[in-house]
Parts: structure tokens; C-alpha cells; sequence
């Protein structure tokens, strides 16, 4: 159990900004958070506090400018993100744009092709293989990015408001699907969403961001066991109190 | 179905119109050849192996000055558009030559490769290289940053690997537009280099007209637009075929 519980990730002081007509603005300031193996974390606030920005200087996109990011030493952390809309590139057939992040990765082609195969299959999509992403809705693309980043084994899982652009039944067909994946792979994941009820319904604990710079405003642990039922009253009480704490200034 | 009994009744006004035009003035049969010499005029030519010939060089040049033209094109294009401080460098010299036709450099192409097939290849090629270093250069700065950025996140993070990745492949639409343009262009660089003496096409109409043998410049003016038809057709097919793709 001892490996189970230790710190994937230990952000520590995290500060980034941007340049603006020569001023420097600041986005995220002194942010502390740690991150425990196989958590599964939401990270809610306001539009434009950071939480991109945050993923993206973990997945290495963007680089802070003070504050540390301190990774588990034994072990190298595989990451990937999932973009709010799906980005697949659109000359790649499904299959194709799965393998991206394994053509990186020292495997033959048969190999590449059994991990995508895997993966799409992982989401319900190894019938669409041969497909372009224009032939697909936008709930299949997002799936498709999904496996995409789950092709690649990542020990991490990042995703950026994944679902936020689908309907309703997709979305929480999707949300089911995607706690299934994590109760079997026990991947870490961080979960960026604008919808309370999704982070409490998904993740372990929710963490709210604020302010501006943005900093960690709360981090709610969620004790209600899983499988959860959406309309639980417990989840509706955590939502609550989630909403005031994103409200106080 | 009408659409095309409209099209073959236009073809046919228009050759009737064509024939019988020269009837209105006296003596401008030498003016103007009528349809029905056509078919003669080409069987000669074709009999004593001049059409065959003439089409042999003047298709080599055109292939080959495409083939330079183009492959030089995409890689300063892309080159300049992936690189900044390349085209920043290449800034002033791209502004000084640009606006300087193919033809203007013919002295400098007989001088440099004497009255050579050589010289015809270098005038097509250049009119064809900018085009196309535009339409590369163009096509690569607009790929979408969002794009980038996954082959980035996936672990592409050198220029190399980004541009095989994701800025080739996604520019190449806007490529191929520029080159199918500079299949028609290359096609008047052709005619014009051969007017100068290198054999081929451009030089047989140049030596027909000077003998009033109007219909035989006109056999080449025909020659010439079927086989522009033949080799946009091939490349529309081939573009289909690498742009599958595309909705
Ligand atoms: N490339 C950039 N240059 C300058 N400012 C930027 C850049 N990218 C983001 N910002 C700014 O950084 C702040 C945080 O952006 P970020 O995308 O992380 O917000 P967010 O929390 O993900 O918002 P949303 O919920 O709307 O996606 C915003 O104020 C944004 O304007
Ligand atoms: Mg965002």
C-alpha cells in the first residue's frame, strides 16, 4: 500500500505569466498542490484563472517562472492531455491519429497497431478505424482523443474540459465510461471542468481554483462511494459547499 | 443530359461560326485557318514525325522545369515559413526578385546554358518556383497553432519533427493549389523559352508562322491545350487521391 499512497506530482509555489504590451501579467501565482498516485482530482474555477495554463505547464507546453515541480523520482511520469475540443489531425485516419504519441515511442509498426486497436476499442470505437475525423460526430471524436491519450500508457492523465462540448447524454455516457477506465487502470487523472456536478460526481477531490493570479482556493476531499449515483444528496450537499467556496472572494 | 447537349451545340456553333468567318472578307484564308484544314495539317505534321517530336521536347522541358520548380519551391517555402530568421533574412532579396517575369531572364539563361534545353528548363522553372514558394510559404505560416501544440504534447517538440508531423501534411492542400496554378503557367514559360530556338513546340508555331502556315500554328495551339487538359485531369486525380481526406 505504501507505493499506492505516495505523491505523483508535488507542485510547490507554481507561478506563470504572460507578457502584455511590455507589462507582465500574472496567471497563476504561488499554487501549491500535490497530487497522490491513482487520485482522481477536478479542478474547478472561474474562465480564465488558469487551469489551462496549469496543464499545460505540467505536460510541458508552458514554462513557469518560479516554483517547483517535483515528479515521483521512481518513476518516470508518462502524461498525456486531453484538449477541450478534440484536435485530431484531420489527414490521419482514426487509427492513425490514436498511434501519434506511440510514434514517439520506440515500437514496430505491428505493435502501434495492436496499442491503437487496443485503445479504440477501450473507448467503442475499433470499428471506426479506417474513418476520417470529419466522418465522425463530435462525441466519437472526443473519444477518439481519448484513446488517443490513453494509447500511450500515460501514468498521468490530464484532461481539459473533455466532454464540455457534448450533450447531455453523451457527456455522462462518457463520464461513466471514463471512471470505469480509471477503476481498472488505476491511472492518476486531473480533470478540468466548469461543471460542479461533474467534478463531484467523478473525482476523489475537487480543487478550487481563484483569485487572480489564480491560487488553490479549497481542496475538497469526496467521501462518497463509488458507484455513485448522481442525484445522491451527498454529492448535491459537496456541490454546495464547493459553489460558495468558487463564490467567496 | 441537356447540360451537355447545350456544350456539344456551343462547340458546334463555334467551329461553324469559325469556318465560315473567313468567307466574309476576300483573301483572309491566309489569315485565319478554318477547321476542316486542321485535321490534314495535323496528319502531316504527325506523318513526318515533326508533331511527335515537337511534343517529346516540349514535355520534357515542361516536366522537368515543372519538377525543379516545384521541389525548389516547397523547400525554400516551407523552409522560410518554419524558420523566421530565414525569412527574414530572405525578405528584401524575395521583394527584389519576385516582381521579375521568367522571360526577363532569357538573356541570362542563353548566356548561362546557351540555346539549351537547359535554358528553357531554367525560365519554366523559375516562373513555376514562385508560385509555388508562395502558396508553401503561405499555407505553412496559417497551420493551426492548436495543432502544433497536440504534436507538441505528444512529444514532437523539435521544429523537424513538428513540420512531419503536423505542419507538411496540413499545408499540403494549400501547396497543391499553387501548383496546379503553375501547371497552366508553366505551359506559357514553355512556348516562350522554345521562341528563342530551343526545339519543341514554341519553336515549330514561331517557324510555321513566319511561312504563313497558320494552320500548322494552330494544329500546336490545339496540341497544346489537350495536353494541358490531359495533365490537369492526371492531377486533379492524383490530388484526390492524397486528399482523401478532405470532406
Ligand atoms: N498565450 C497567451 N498569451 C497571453 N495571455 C494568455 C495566453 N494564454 C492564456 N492567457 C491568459 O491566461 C489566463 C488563464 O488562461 P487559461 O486558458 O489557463 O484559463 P482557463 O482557466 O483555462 O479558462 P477557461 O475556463 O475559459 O478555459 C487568461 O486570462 C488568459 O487570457
Ligand atoms: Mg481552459
Amino acid at each position: 500500500m505504501e507505493g499506492v499512497m505516495a505523491p505523483l506530482i508535488e507542485i510547490e509555489g507554481l507561478a506563470l505569466g504572460y507578457e502584455h504590451d511590455g507589462a507582465h501579467v500574472a496567471v497563476l501565482e504561488r499554487l501549491d498542490l500535490t497530487i497522490t498516485r491513482g487520485e482522481f482530482i477536478a479542478i474547478l474555477g472561474a474562465s480564465g484563472v488558469g487551469k489551462s495554463t496549469l496543464l499545460r505547464v505540467l505536460i510541458g507546453l508552458a514554462a513557469p517562472s518560479a516554483g517547483a515541480l517535483r515528479f515521483d523520482a521512481r518513476s518516470d511520469c508518462a502524461m498525456a492531455l486531453v484538449f477541450q475540443d478534440a484536435r485530431l489531425l484531420p489527414w490521419r485516419r482514426v487509427e492513425a491519429n490514436v498511434a501519434l504519441g506511440l510514434e514517439k515511442m520506440k515500437l514496430s509498426k505491428a505493435e502501434r497497431h495492436i496499442r491503437a486497436l487496443d485503445a479504440l476499442r477501450g473507448v467503442g470505437l475499433e470499428n471506426y478505424a479506417e474513418r476520417f475525423p470529419h466522418q465522425l460526430s463530435g462525441g466519437q471524436r472526443q473519444r477518439v482523443a481519448l484513446a488517443r491519450a490513453l494509447a500511450v500508457q500515460p501514468d498521468l492523465l490530464l484532461m481539459d474540459e473533455p466532454f464540455s462540448a457534448l450533450d447531455a447524454p453523451t457527456r455522462q455516457r462518457l463520464q461513466d465510461d471514463l471512471l470505469e477506465l480509471w477503476r481498472e487502470t488505476g491511472k492518476t487523472v486531473l480533470f478540468v471542468t466548469h461543471d460542479i456536478d461533474e467534478a463531484v460526481y467523478l473525482a476523489d477531490r475537487v480543487i478550487a481554483l481563484g483569485g487572480q493570479p489564480g491560487e488553490v482556493r479549497a481542496s475538497i476531499t469526496i467521501d462518497v462511494a463509488r458507484p455513485r449515483r448522481r442525484a445522491d444528496q451527498r454529492l448535491r450537499d459537496i456541490a454546495s459547499l464547493v459553489e460558495t467556496k468558487l463564490r467567496s472572494e | 443530359m441537356k447540360q451537355r447537349l447545350a456544350a456539344l451545340l456551343g462547340l458546334a456553333l463555334f467551329l461553324g461560326a469559325w469556318e465560315l468567318a473567313p468567307l466574309l472578307t476576300p483573301g483572309a484564308h491566309a489569315l485565319l485557318p478554318v477547321p476542316s484544314q486542321l485535321p490534314g495539317a495535323f496528319w502531316r505534321e504527325f506523318q513526318n514525325g515533326v508533331w511527335l517530336a515537337c511534343v517529346g521536347a516540349s514535355l520534357s522541358h515542361y516536366l522537368i522545369g515543372l519538377g525543379v520548380g516545384v521541389a525548389l519551391g516547397v523547400a525554400a517555402g516551407v523552409a522560410t515559413g518554419v524558420l523566421p530568421p530565414l525569412e527574414w533574412m530572405t525578405a528584401w532579396i524575395t521583394r527584389i526578385l519576385r516582381p521579375i517575369p521568367g522571360l526577363a531572364w532569357i538573356p541570362f539563361a542563353i548566356l548561362w546554358f546557351g540555346v539549351e534545353e537547359k535554358a528553357a528548363v531554367f525560365i519554366i522553372a523559375i516562373g513555376v518556383f514562385w508560385i509555388v514558394y508562395f502558396s508553401a510559404h503561405g499555407a505553412i505560416r496559417n497551420v493551426d497553432r492548436d495543432l502544433i501544440e497536440v504534436a507538441a504534447a505528444f512529444g514532437f517538440r523539435t521544429s523537424w519533427e513538428k513540420l512531419v508531423k503536423v505542419q507538411f501534411p496540413a499545408s499540403l492542400p494549400g501547396i497543391l493549389v499553387g501548383v496546379r496554378t503553375s501547371l497552366g503557367q508553366a505551359w506559357m514559360a514553355v512556348v516562350a523559352a522554345e521562341l528563342f530556338g530551343v526545339a519543341g513546340l514554341g519553336q515549330r508555331m514561331n517557324q510555321a508562322s513566319s511561312l504563313l502556315a497558320t494552320d500548322i500554328v494552330v494544329v500546336y495551339m490545339l496540341t497544346m491545350a489537350a495536353l494541358y487538359g490531359l495533365i490537369d485531369m492526371a492531377f486533379i486525380f492524383a490530388q484526390s487521391r492524397l486528399l482523401t481526406w478532405k470532406a
